[in-house]
């Protein structure tokens, strides 16, 4: 039977976008989850992953066409009662057979989640190697030999800079009409954390050192599986916890504005797989690099300012999530201990969370737990 | 431990051999012009005089006769070597080596293993033309029930009779005949050679070049001349022919993710096919690149100099495949 592929909201407030290409041809087999286009969003140009599986019959929406929100971008043979295609169908679309990809180039794209499509090889016979899915993962997207023009310009460009600005206006002006927030900041001692964290990066290989942020993700993750009410989205009035926490990590992009791309399963990773995705999500995300689904994801965010910044962070919420915790700077502090005062690493936790799921009392507690996690940070 | 001192790769074997016939009063030493004539190589020069006629024995002009009689002594107790004046000439003795040489202790349930030890040796390089210049080392490779080596250094010359004497499968050692005057230094490291298992001669990072014999000194060359291109080449020496190691092959290619294989002996069939193919079987993810082979071309060895050196897999061939796998406009 026939189904239709329609163009998914990626963001809250997108209400439109342009297609840029497609990476799926009539008669290419795809399954759940591939990335079957590009579409220039407000955000950037967002990989557009499919969410059935199937055999794209046609196309319908040419790239270059603006569309609303749920226009029918292709029509899909779903599985079942689908002529199996030839297994050459996709090849022979594109002419000239097959892109050459070298065995361990393919390995490494996949670990790296880089789309092949877009790569140009310089290898024997013009395959793609190693070297150029990594050069790829190094420099923005924009550096890429790609057919189409300006794909993603969200780190330059005046205009691109324009619309990621209305697009975080457009997000933030609803959060503040629609979500009745509340604030709560707690400031607590991580000399434990920051000394803990200094050990395990003094013995670890560079592979596996972490940052500050690592501890902090994982901890909210923890929070959120012992306390309802902060991990989850309010649609229509009516909140629902998500069954897995997501968090999401606000990244400054070097051309001004930011994403917010989740840290999937968060609370089910160790700290040493939780700082490697991170690490990769940033890199994708200052490429231009992000999916749609980690986009969408995340059930929570944390922002944090980073080093030698401002002491606390009062952050909107996203809709339609319901909490944000921010923190401040880990900063040198007189604290009394034990009734003296003595120099501290110190830190201020923020929440705003969504008065019509949670009270001041929850928000308390959860900032209490996050807290407690930070401060026995092997347990982590 | 002494000084390392430099000899030559003839040097080296004699004294090999001269040690083990010290060593083991079973050890003696058979072969054409082995004896008065001190070796067609002259490898076994000097030791006639040394230990008589008893253990340094001429022989016949019949490869399938002596190889036999090397057989049926290490059946009764002996520890021989058996020379075969060049791999063109084993031909003779190949119904001894593979019909009896490799079976019996298979076909005796383990009764009747044959510690014999067969030295020949293969290859060009000094216009010995087509009957004397050939490298067959894979047919032997083949053979289950046979090791089969190769020292290519001074070290591995010195050392590796020792280990095949103490192998209970009869072993076959190849010797090029091109090293012969190949002087070293000879480290005491020596003494303590294994008989198995390949080496890492030159460690790199964008190339393995996969080699035996004395393509391992070709390959040397051609390393060097790709370091002047920035272009970093491992060589993986394989020592043995029979069995492959494997682990070492792949950890460099693993590393590399390209691998060249050099070998003397004619592509088809060959040597470096199967140690290709055991690449693509075991590592096949990790390649960036085909696999390359530069093998003799598959002709006869000719005579006239410029021929013979145009057939062999010389160090510009190999910089020349080495090439072909990084850049996409050769």
């Amino acid at each position: 039977m026939t189904s239709e592929f329609r163009l998914p909201a990626l963001g809250a407030d997108m209400d439109e976008g342009t297609l840029l290409e497609w990476h799926a041809t009539p008669g290419t087999r795809v399954k759940r989850g591939d990335v079957v286009a590009v579409v220039e969003t407000d955000k950037g140009a967002i990989d557009v992953e499919i969410f059935m599986d199937g055999v794209l019959r046609e196309i319908v929406v040419q790239p270059g066409t603006k569309v609303p929100v749920g226009t029918v971008l292709a029509l899909l043979d779903v599985e079942g009662n689908t002529p199996a295609p030839s297994p050459s169908a996709a090849g022979a679309a594109e002419g000239a057979g097959r892109a050459k990809i070298s065995p361990a180039a393919r390995r490494r794209a996949r670990e790296l989640d880089v789309d092949v499509a877009s790569l140009e090889g310089t290898g024997p016979e013009g395959a793609i190697t190693v070297e150029d899915v990594e050069r790829m993962m190094s420099s923005p997207r924009t550096s890429s030999p790609s057919p189409h023009p300006a794909p993603a310009k969200s780190e330059e460009g005046a205009g691109e800079g324009q619309r990621m600005r209305e697009a975080i206006a457009a997000a933030m002006s609803r959060s503040k009409r629609e979500i009745p927030h509340y604030y709560l900041s707690h400031t607590i001692d991580v000399t434990a954390a920051t000394d803990w964290l200094a050990a395990h990066n003094a013995a670890a290989p560079v592979a596996q050192r972490l940052l500050f942020a690592a501890l902090l993700i994982k901890a909210i993750a923890g929070a959120c599986r012992e306390l309802k009410g902060f991990s989850g989205h309010c649609r229509d009035g009516r909140y629902e916890e998500a069954p897995a926490v997501h968090v999401g990590v606000a990244v400054a992009l070097r051309g001004g504005g930011l994403v917010a791309p989740a840290i999937m399963d968060t609370a089910d990773k160790s700290l040493v797989a939780l700082m490697d995705d991170f690490r990769a999500l940033v890199t994708r995300a200052r490429a231009g690099r992000l999916r749609a689904s980690e986009l969408a994801a995340p059930t929570i965010i944390l922002t944090s300012l980073g080093e030698d910044s401002v002491d606390a962070v009062f952050p909107i919420i996203q809709p339609p999530q319901v909490a944000i915790v921010g923190a401040g700077s880990v900063a040198d502090r007189p604290w009394v201990s034990e009734g003296a005062i003595v120099p501290r690493k110190v830190l201020t936790l923020s929440l705003g969370a969504d008065h019509r799921v949670t009270d001041g009392r929850l928000g308390a507690q959860f900032l209490a737990r996050i807290a407690e996690k930070l401060v026995q940070p092997g347990s982590l | 431990m002494s000084e390392p001192v430099r000899i030559t790769y003839r040097e080296a074997v004699r004294q090999a051999i001269r040690e083990a016939l010290q060593a083991d009063s079973r050890v003696f030493l058979m072969g054409e012009d082995v004896g008065k004539y001190g070796g067609c190589f002259a490898v076994s020069k000097g030791l006639l005089d040394e230990f008589g006629e008893e253990r340094i024995r001429d022989t016949p002009l019949s490869e399938s006769a002596f190889v036999g009689a090397g057989i049926g002594a290490a059946l009764g107790g002996m520890q021989p070597i058996v020379e075969i004046m060049t791999v063109n000439f084993s031909m003779l003795a190949l119904d001894q080596i593979v019909n009896t040489a490799a079976t019996l202790c298979h076909m005796s349930g383990g009764q009747f293993p044959v510690p014999v030890v067969i030295r020949m040796a293969t290859g060009a390089g000094r216009q010995l033309a087509a009957q004397h210049s050939h490298s067959l080392e894979a047919w032997y490779a083949h053979v289950p029930g046979l090791r089969v080596v190769e020292p290519a250094t001074i070290d591995d010359a010195r050392g590796m009779l020792r280990a095949a004497l103490a192998c209970p499968d009869p072993v076959i050692v190849f010797e090029p005949i091109s090293l012969y005057n190949m002087q070293g230094e000879l480290t005491a490291a020596a003494s303590v050679v294994r008989l198995d298992g390949a080496r890492v001669r030159r460690v790199g990072n964008d190339v393995t070049l996969v080699t035996y014999g004395a393509s391992l000194w070709r390959c040397l060359a051609a390393a060097e001349a790709l370091a002047g291109e920035g272009i970093d080449a491992e060589i993986v020496d394989l020592r043995s022919l029979r069995p492959l190691d494997d682990a070492t092959i792949l950890a460099s290619v693993r590393k590399t993710r390209r691998a060249v294989i050099v070998d003397e002996g004619w592509r088809t069939g060959s040597l470096a096919a199967e140690v290709g193919m055991r690449i693509v079987e075991q590592a096949f993810y990790d390649l960036d690149a085909p696999i390359g082979r530069v093998c003799t071309e598959e002709v006869p060895i000719p005579y006239p100099k410029h021929l013979e050196d145009a057939a062999l897999p010389g160090p510009e061939r190999i910089v020349a495949a080495v090439r072909r796998l990084f850049a996409h406009d050769q």
